[in-house]
């Protein structure tokens, strides 16, 4: 009885727009001019809202936060994919994935100040909170996901989770009930090269991320994570079969971490500045606004024009934000469950009179 | 982390100041030095030197075979390092934050605590799980809570939870040395809140034995961690003679210290971060009405955390016991 293979699997990689601005026309997804300028005025919102972020966040006025800066395309891409009934499930990294689904950015500041009413998502942003534990989520979304399926709903369920994420169990489970079911929904790994300190090839030894998805039995694709037409078409055809019953995928999106972790983290202690220079060439930003100049579609007025819009409505964010002031003590005891049980209120009752939560 | 300069001044000295970070690496330099089997892993324990630098310097000293960068995964970093300590290695694994010890939960209470007893003694695990702990720094979601309790409340394990540098330094070789498995809890709060002389010789402290933090005649204060300082602060404002006793061990607790204190004061508050229902302040609370209830002039009175998430940053101070402390030592006085 002669050996013979029982299992080949191949990963493709994509790419359309490199960061030569070289186009391959033939990949190019159904794109209007106003679609790629809203998604780059989404990237450059998100850049500058982390921009202001790490300002106030250096000033002691908010708390730890976990900048984008570098990733937008992935989220941007994604999530501008994604249709408004679609849900999306954050790690703790995902602000421009917010924002593309609509999530006031007061909100985000809220709850990077440490006030967990940023926390509470508006009723027509379909959205889950952030997940901080790591790949924690990735289940969650793989059971909301589940629940569409249930109720014969066309609709998916986008998650985001970081290289990190994929050594952790919840992920490999969750890509098997994924494919186990046939889930309508569309995994998405931001291999940014770093969890913290600890680089990828450290991470796991398989060459690619995406791979992994091949032995749950769903499929998987590596894209240039700084594309943003790669991300968007990979995300959209992944939404579409998932949607028409053909089970979940598992997007690796090649990028890179361009800031610290998070403001508590000092990335010189791991990596070169020449290997962070390296991969700003690579910046998403600058490549679709080389894109849109040589198509003609955005001019230096454009530019001046967004960037005091986006500076005005972050600072109007910010003032949103600063405004909402303490909440009262109770905030901490209400939403423990439906009903308050007698312990809580007697802990409350002994508090109460202390006001808000400032001492 | 220690520096050259630093051990050049221990040389000299013979003692140094060091806070807590200081002292817990400086027990990993010196029992990595002495013990070869002696293990760090973790995650961004290796070149980053830990995200609270408790590790800083071990992996240009000892290596990459010894001081090891893991793969993200909680259960895989403890459940590994059970089969290191089996197999004759003294793993001290690091979780970076107790927050997300809870997947490696059942490594813990399913494997390391049972395996001395499932092999009739024939196999054990000699391992420490470190991780810094507790309130105080408005750090993000999950990683402020004190849920030391649920290892005290698992047969086969040892908690133990320093406050104070030499504390720290002398449990944490206390703990690698120890045959069982260690919960060694830090307060991050305090990491770098104290500094005081440190010996510069290895010295163990005992594990199971409290430590009279400060003496006194009417009413016993009995704390840990963090909350140890605020107990003495507290000692400061009111107007009777507090003794506040460190317990420095959860498990096995130091229960003559406790019930010899109490039989001096006759009242006592038990102070703690973690939420009141099933803290481990009701375990002591009961271990008093067992052992000395004739003794008491007053009820045992808890002031603890609340039965609520902790809080993110803007109502961290609401949640940690603070003037809350007197209140609770004045109770017991004029009840
Ligand atoms: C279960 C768990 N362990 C550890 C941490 C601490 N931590 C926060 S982020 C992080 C690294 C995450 O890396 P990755 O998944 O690649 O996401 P990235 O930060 O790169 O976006 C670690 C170790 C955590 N939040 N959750
Ligand atoms: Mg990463």
């Amino acid at each position: 009885m002669p050996k013979k293979a029982v299992f080949k699997g191949t990963i493709e990689y994509l790419q359309i727009l490199n960061e030569k601005g070289r186009l391959d026309e033939r990949l190019m997804p159904s794109l209007t001019k106003n679609d790629v300028i809203r998604m780059y005025e989404l990237m450059v919102f998100s850049r500058k809202l982390d921009d202001k972020l790490l300002a106030l966040q250096r000033q002691g006025k908010i708390g730890t936060f976990a900048q984008v800066k570098g990733q937008e395309a992935c989220q941007v891409g994604s999530c501008y994919a994604m249709k408004q009934e679609d849900w999306m499930f954050p790690a703790f990294r995902e602000t421009a994935a917010f924002l593309t689904r609509g999530l006031p950015a007061e909100m985000i500041i809220e709850t990077i100040a440490g006030d967990e009413r940023g926390n509470k998502i508006p009723e027509d942003v379909n959205c889950f909170t952030y997940s901080v534990p790591v790949a924690g989520q990735i289940l969650h979304a793989v059971g909301f996901a589940w629940g569409f399926k249930l109720r014969k709903e066309r609709k998916a369920a986008v998650v985001f989770f970081g290289d990190g994420a994929t050594s952790k169990g919840d992920f490999h489970e969750g890509l098997n009930f994924a494919g186990v079911f046939k889930i309508p929904i569309v995994f998405i790994c931001q291999n940014n090269q770093y969890a913290i300190s600890v680089p990828r090839e450290k991470q796991t030894a398989s060459e690619t991320i995406a791979q992994k998805a091949l032995a749950y039995g769903i499929d998987g694709i590596q894209v240039d994570g700084n594309d943003l037409f790669a991300v968007f078409k990979a995300t959209q055809e992944a939404l579409k079969n998932a949607k028409d019953g053909k089970g979940a995928k598992l997007i690796e999106c090649v990028t890179y971490r361009l800031g610290d972790h998070t403001t508590a983290d000092d990335a010189s202690k791991y990596r070169t500045k020449k290997e962070v220079e390296e991969w700003s060439k690579k910046d998403p930003i600058v490549r679709i606004k080389k894109y849109l100049e040589s198509k003609k579609y955005w001019k230096k007025e454009d530019e001046e024009k967004l960037l005091k819009k986006v500076e005005e409505r972050i600072n109007e964010a910010v003032e949103k934000a600063e405004k909402i002031g303490m909440p009262t003590r109770e905030d901490m005891f209400k939403y423990m469950y439906k009903e308050m049980p007698w312990y809580l209120k007697e802990q409350l009752e002994e508090v109460k009179d202390a006001g808000n939560g400032s001492k | 982390m220690i520096t050259q300069h630093m051990l050049d001044k221990i040389q000299d000295y013979k003692m140094a100041k060091l806070n807590i970070v200081e002292a817990l690496n400086l027990a990993l330099n010196q029992e990595m030095e002495k013990d070869d089997s002696v293990l760090v892993l973790g995650e961004d324990v290796g070149i980053d030197g830990g995200v609270f630098r408790v590790t800083e310097g071990l992996y240009k000293k000892f290596g990459k075979d010894r001081v090891i960068d893991t793969p993200l995964a909680e259960p895989g970093i403890v459940g590994t390092s059970i089969g290191l300590a089996v197999n004759g290695f003294k793993p001290v694994a690091e979780i970076q934050f107790s927050g997300f010890i809870y997947s490696a939960f059942d490594q813990i209470v399913s494997h390391a605590a049972r395996i001395r007893n499932r092999s009739r003694g024939r196999f054990t695990c000699p391992l420490v799980v470190r991780a810094p702990y507790s309130g105080g720094i408005k750090a993000l979601e999950h990683h402020s809570e004190s849920m030391e309790n649920i290892f005290v409340h698992t047969p086969g394990l040892k908690v133990v939870i320093p406050s104070t540098p030499s504390d720290a330094k002398g449990l944490l070789i206390s703990a690698i040395r120890d045959p069982d498995p260690v919960i060694f809890y830090e307060p991050k709060r305090i990491y770098r809140a104290i500094k005081e002389e440190v010996n510069e010789k290895e010295y163990t402290i005992p594990i199971g034995k409290a430590k009279v933090a400060k003496e006194g005649s009417d009413v016993t204060l009995i704390s840990w961690g963090a909350m140890v300082r605020e107990c003495l602060e507290a000692a400061e404002k009111v107007e009777a003679s507090c003794e506040v006793i460190d317990i420095r061990t959860l498990k096995p607790l130091d229960i003559d210290a406790i019930i010899d204190s109490v039989k001096k004061t006759g009242r006592v508050v038990i102070v703690h971060e973690a939420p009141k229902t099933s803290g481990f302040g009701a375990e002591i609370t009961a271990l008093i009405n067992e052992k000395a209830l004739l003794n008491l002039q007053a009820p045992v009175k808890r002031v603890t955390g609340f039965d609520t998430i902790f809080p993110y940053a803007k109502m961290e101070s609401a949640y940690l016991p603070d003037e809350r402390i007197e209140k609770g030592i004045r109770e017991v006085l004029e009840f």
